[in-house]
């Protein structure tokens, strides 16, 4: 009887201790490898605009993301990272159930995203009361950094470092006095226009606002032209500021375009016409792609920069949120679109602002001009 | 509020008002579309939009077809034969998703005499699936395995985005009024408008199609009656539609020179306003309601700034609907005199 | 027939004979079914059904969207189906509520949220009187556009005024006060009790104690909580609107949409109670806009309220069967749920949207659930017609045999 109370008991002991102990263990297997053995296997999220008008934005980021993802994997066979893209179709209501989705899959350790300012503002503190890193690639609201949510960080400078570089160049470089600045209404375009403004003082001759999808922009162009202006800065993507220096330059405006990292693609160049887009000035805060990147178009050098950070925090042997969070506040590196350390809100520290020129009907990519 | 901008000088009130013109005579010619189909059928076609659409594609791909992809710039007069090729690829291809709109989306449900409001949903689900359509172009293309050989035309992995026409139509200032120079290209737009309108008015009053039309406009029992074929008028007035949609296609390419897939939306919208402010199914009111839309729309960008522009479209219809209800110009296609 | 009108005839005659076994229980045995049911739906998002739950995204927050889509739907149909008025400026009615209880709450005020609900649903109604008593006189295709211009204007408006936002949007917009201890994240959950959910495995469930729902914290990381609220909300409305449609109102309603002409001259005061509808629907669409500003997000900015937004609640309403209640809950929350149930086809949702819209009008324009007056209606003209053929066949037996 004795016997088989101990017995029991000790079996008990036994059953109870294997027990703890194998739940102790899901939260790691032990690793104290120096090349990162806790986390190999896990994801990656990314989550943006795939699908939809934005699309195209979205699917540059993700070009990143794999092409940084793929390069890790052939080094590191044995520790593969892979990737789960969720889709919000850049829209701010879609994002907070995918938010929720991405913090209930224990097997995602970090977000590369959210790709636009309106997600991000809507899913920020989702992400920030589950304890999950984020690196955006984009989104540029100066408000972001200021809600306190210290689990968010971007790779990108904020539309106020651009906007007052922007307005230098205007201003020192360009020799421009009077500046029209117009923007398309949305809170990037705002913001970017608004900071430049600022910028700009006495400088500011008059603004103005279209709206996204605005094709006749007679009334800006004779407005410019009323106001003497020497020089209009655009704030939205290139559909809009094409036109708008097309339709300047028809209208005989001989003074500098200039816009912002929305508008630095090729295809500006096709909307406005090889007449109308040249000597348009278009800055971007990010140094140009190595020649033999992989993966082109707007945001995906960013994408790829940060990928790497969360690779490398992998690597460096972080078994959780908390630890990776703590590597991406610590860490300092240079990227593919420039050196990146952030500051104790999440913003990049320091953010070089380049102006790219369309010279001879393209869009020259590789000899950008940065602005001091 | 700044009226100093636009009444200061008469080289701004000339721009503003000029340019408003340009704009408005396109949004006329497809507020014609809206206006003849609402004049026989009492039906907003709602997919009108996209029949304007696929029209600037048209031009887009006839440019492509013809001159290939690069980047160019070309004067009026040398783009004139292009143009023309693109003006007929256009009207063809508006006026054929335009009969395809109607046999699909409205006749059987005009054969099952359904409730108007059934007719209109119908629309703008068949507005969404074309505008969709297009968007997805080189998914459709794929299907084929013709994205490789359409690429420039469907756009591979970016069919959503903005289509442009590679030539570029360079503008030239005619003559000079009190400091505003017009240019060519604003001359052909407003010529062609007025033009379409007097044929179009033409067609209506003399022909025996145009005798039809009236007639199912009127009455389609007694049009019926009398030998009128109504299936038969109702192609008729929306391949008329889908023509002038096309001519405004052309048009719209040859200034803007950009398109995508919800190009039609907001033009639609405002085409229809401005039909609506004129007088629905009265062919006279789309040309004033377009003209009108489009200075008062200027206007107001010069007075109260571009981003209130779309507001003073809408304000404009409420209170026009208020005081008129009928619209401007009131009559309508039913009671056209012979 | 067409194909879809022969497949929905089975399940119209099913419907209508288990409505007929439910109208002949005793009333306790009635209101413990409907307690069974409006259970089985508040556990919807716990249950996690293998075939109906969303795997590619949360289906808390789907859940969340489709109560919403489906309280706006029913709102909706009180303009549309009941009062005859196409409004197809609904989603400034949306904007509106969302919009009063973000500035209350957050950009130029500190209100809790259920204090700042009432006052947004009656800003809402008074916007809805507003636009309602000038544009509710001209006809009724024109109303049409009208309100689609009002729906914009409301949109363009608030992207522009710096008070309201802008282009920014308001955000930081608090949750529902929580019921219990509050959390502290990022460790403690707060809240009363946990609830699991649960897992399949195929089709075997397990209870998941890893993701519980903490009873009953409004925080940023579950949507279930804010599901239950606007759930209670909707049956309250749905019970407000039985009530409303067996009264005088919602008679008034039926003569005026029918034939205006006929009830102004039987003495209905139709624009008063074209009016009502109106203020009514606006009420509504106030409610669901002011659950939506407090969501999960807390971020509210003009481009969640765009025009496809108005058409896709038309099309909710219509699609779903105009001027029955159930029709008008099961069109938005198919229009809802469709779009997230199949992520894969994200990028040929609009298309197949706009297929299936003309496709329905076309084949089945009462919409899948129509109501009673119109099945009777299409059963009556039904069977004159088969009498016509019918009696055409006996006048051809009659002469043949003389």
């Amino acid at each position: 009887m004795r016997l088989n109370k101990v017995f029991g008991a000790s079996v008990a002991t036994l059953a109870l201790s294997l027990s703890m102990v194998a739940c102790g263990s899901d939260d790691g297997d032990g690793g104290s490898d120096a090349d990162g053995g806790d986390l190999c296997g896990k994801n990656l999220a990314f989550l943006g605009a795939l699908t939809g008008d934005a699309g195209a934005l979205g699917q540059n980021m993700v070009n990143g993301i794999d092409l940084a993802l793929k390069e890790y994997n052939a080094d590191n066979p044995d520790c593969k990272i892979n990737l789960k893209k969720f889709d919000s179709q850049g829209s701010p209501e879609k994002a907070p159930a995918l938010a929720t989705q991405i913090i209930n899959d224990d097997t995602i350790v970090g977000l590369v995203g959210p790709g636009f300012s309106g997600e991000s503002l809507a899913t920020g503190k989702t992400f920030f009361e589950a304890g999950l890193p984020s690196i955006s690639p984009s989104a540029t609201n100066v408000t972001i950094t200021q809600q306190g949510w210290t689990t968010w960080h971007r790779v990108i400078g904020n539309d106020d470092a651009q906007g007052k570089a922007d307005a230098k160049y205007l201003t020192e470089t360009a020799g421009a006095s009077k500046v029209f600045v117009v923007d398309d209404g949305q809170d990037y375009s705002k913001g970017l226009a608004g900071t430049v403004k600022d910028a700009l003082g006495d400088a500011l001759v008059d603004s103005d606002q279209i709206s996204v999808g605005d094709t006749n922009m007679s009334a800006i162009v004779q407005a410019v032209k009323s106001s003497g202006a020497d020089a209009v800065f655009y704030g939205g993507y290139y559909t809009e500021a094409g036109l708008l220096a097309k339709q300047l330059r028809q209208g005989g405006f001989k003074g500098t375009f200039m816009s912002g990292d929305g508008s630095e693609d090729p295809n500006f160049v096709k909307v406005a016409g090889a007449e109308g887009a040249n000597d348009a000035v278009l800055s971007a805060p990010a140094a140009p792609a190595p020649a033999d990147f992989g993966a082109t178009g707007l945001y995906a050098t960013q994408a790829y920069d940060a990928t790497n950070i969360f690779l490398a925090a992998i690597k460096d042997g972080a078994k959780d949120g908390q630890e990776i969070n703590e590597f991406i506040g610590s860490y300092t590196g240079d990227g593919v679109s420039g050196p990146i350390a952030f500051d104790e809100n999440g913003d990049i520290k320091e953010s070089k602002i380049f102006a790219y020129f369309v010279k001879d009907g393209a869009l020259d990519v590789e000899n950008p001009e940065a602005i001091e | 509020m700044d009226f100093g901008n636009l009444f200061g000088s008469p080289e701004n009130f000339l721009s503003y008002t000029m340019g408003g013109l340009v704009f408005g005579a396109i949004y006329a010619l497809i507020a014609l579309g809206y206006t003849m189909v609402y004049g026989v059928l009492q039906l907003i076609n709602f997919a009108h939009s996209e029949v304007f659409m696929y029209g600037t594609f048209a031009v887009a791909w006839v440019f492509i077809l013809l001159h290939g992809t690069g980047s160019a710039t070309w004067d009026l007069g040398e783009a004139v034969p292009v143009l023309l090729v693109a003006l007929l690829a256009a009207c063809a291809l508006s006026a054929g998703v335009a009969l395809l709109i109607e046999r699909v989306a409205y006749r059987p449900l005009l054969n099952k005499n359904a409730p108007k409001l059934i007719a209109l949903i119908s629309a703008i689900g068949a507005s969404f699936a074309l505008a969709e359509a297009m968007g997805l172009r080189d998914r459709f293309a794929e299907v084929f395995r013709l994205d490789d050989n359409l690429a420039d035309y469907v756009a591979p992995g970016k069919a959503r985005d903005v289509f442009t026409n590679p030539v570029t139509i360079r503008e030239h200032d005619l003559f000079t009024i009190g400091g505003y120079s017009l240019s060519d290209i604003d001359l052909v737009i407003i010529v062609s408008a007025l033009l379409m309108m007097v044929a179009l008015d033409q067609f209506v009053r003399r022909t025996r199609f145009g005798r039809g039309i009236r007639a199912v406009a009127q009455d389609p029992e007694s049009a019926a009656l009398m030998g009128v074929n109504p299936t038969r008028v109702v192609q008729v007035t929306f391949v008329i539609g889908g023509l002038m949609a096309g001519v405004a296609a052309t048009l719209y390419m040859m200034k803007v020179g950009v398109t995508r897939q919800n190009a039609g939306f907001i033009l639609g919208v405002k085409a229809f306003t401005a039909a609506v402010m004129g007088g629905i199914g009265n062919l006279r009111g789309a040309l004033l309601g377009g003209l009108i839309l489009g200075v008062m729309e200027n206007w107001g960008s010069a007075v109260f700034g571009q981003s209130w522009k779309d507001v003073v479209a809408f304000v404009l219809l409420v209170l026009i609907l208020l005081v008129r209800p009928s619209g401007l110009l009131g009559e309508a296609l039913g009671k056209a005199r012979a | 027939m067409n194909p879809i009108s022969n497949a929905l005839r089975p399940v119209g005659q099913a419907w209508d004979s288990v409505m007929a076994r439910y109208s002949r229980q005793p009333v306790v045995v009635k209101v413990l079914i409907l307690f069974v049911i409006a259970l089985f739906f508040y556990a919807l998002p716990l249950l996690r059904p293998p075939l109906i739950t969303t795997n590619e995204i949360d289906f808390g927050g789907v859940m969340f969207q489709v109560a919403a889509f489906a309280l706006v739907a029913l709102g909706l149909n009180i303009v549309i189906g009941y009062a005859g008025l196409l409004d197809l400026g609904y989603v400034g009615f949306y904007a509106t509520g969302a919009y009063t209880t973000g500035v209350l709450t957050s950009q130029h005020g500190s209100w809790p949220f259920f204090l700042a609900l009432p006052v947004a649903i009656a800003v809402t109604m008074v916007t809805g009187v507003i636009l309602g008593a000038p544009t509710l006189r001209v006809r009724g295709d024109y109303l049409a556009i009208v309100t689609l211009g009002f729906g914009e204007i409301i949109r363009i408006c608030v992207k522009n005024i710096e008070w309201l936002g802008a282009s920014a949007g308001i955000k930081d917009i608090p949750h529902p006060n929580t019921i219990g201890p509050k959390a502290t994240p990022p460790f403690d959950p707060g809240g009363l009790f946990e609830i699991p959910r649960v897992e399949w495995d195929g089709l075997i469930p397990h209870l998941d104690k890893d993701h519980p729902v903490y009873f009953l914290v409004f925080g940023a990381t579950n949507a279930i909580p804010y599901y239950w609220l606007i759930l209670t909300a909707l049956l309250l409305v749905l019970l407000g609107d039985r009530l409303v449609k067996n009264s005088r109102v919602g008679r008034a309603w039926e003569a005026t949409r029918e034939d205006e002409d006929a009830a102004e001259l039987m003495g209905v005061p139709t624009f008063k109670f074209k009016l009502m509808a109106f203020a009514l629907g606006a009420a509504i669409g106030g409610l669901s806009g002011s659950f939506y500003a407090s969501g999960q997000g807390g971020y509210i900015s003009p481009d969640s309220f765009p025009l496809l937004l108005s058409m896709l609640f038309v099309a909710a309403v219509i699609v779903g069967g105009s001027g029955n209640r159930w029709g008008a809950i099961a069109g938005g929350a198919l229009v809802a749920y469709l779009p997230e149930r199949f992520r894969e086809f994200a990028d040929y949702r609009l298309l197949f949207f706009g297929v299936a819209l003309t496709v329905l009008a076309v084949w089945r324009p009462e919409g899948l659930l129509p109501p009673r007056r119109t099945r009777r209606a299409k059963a009556a003209a039904a069977e004159i017609e088969a009498l016509e053929e019918g009696e055409l066949d006996e006048e051809l037996e009659e002469t043949r045999n003389v």
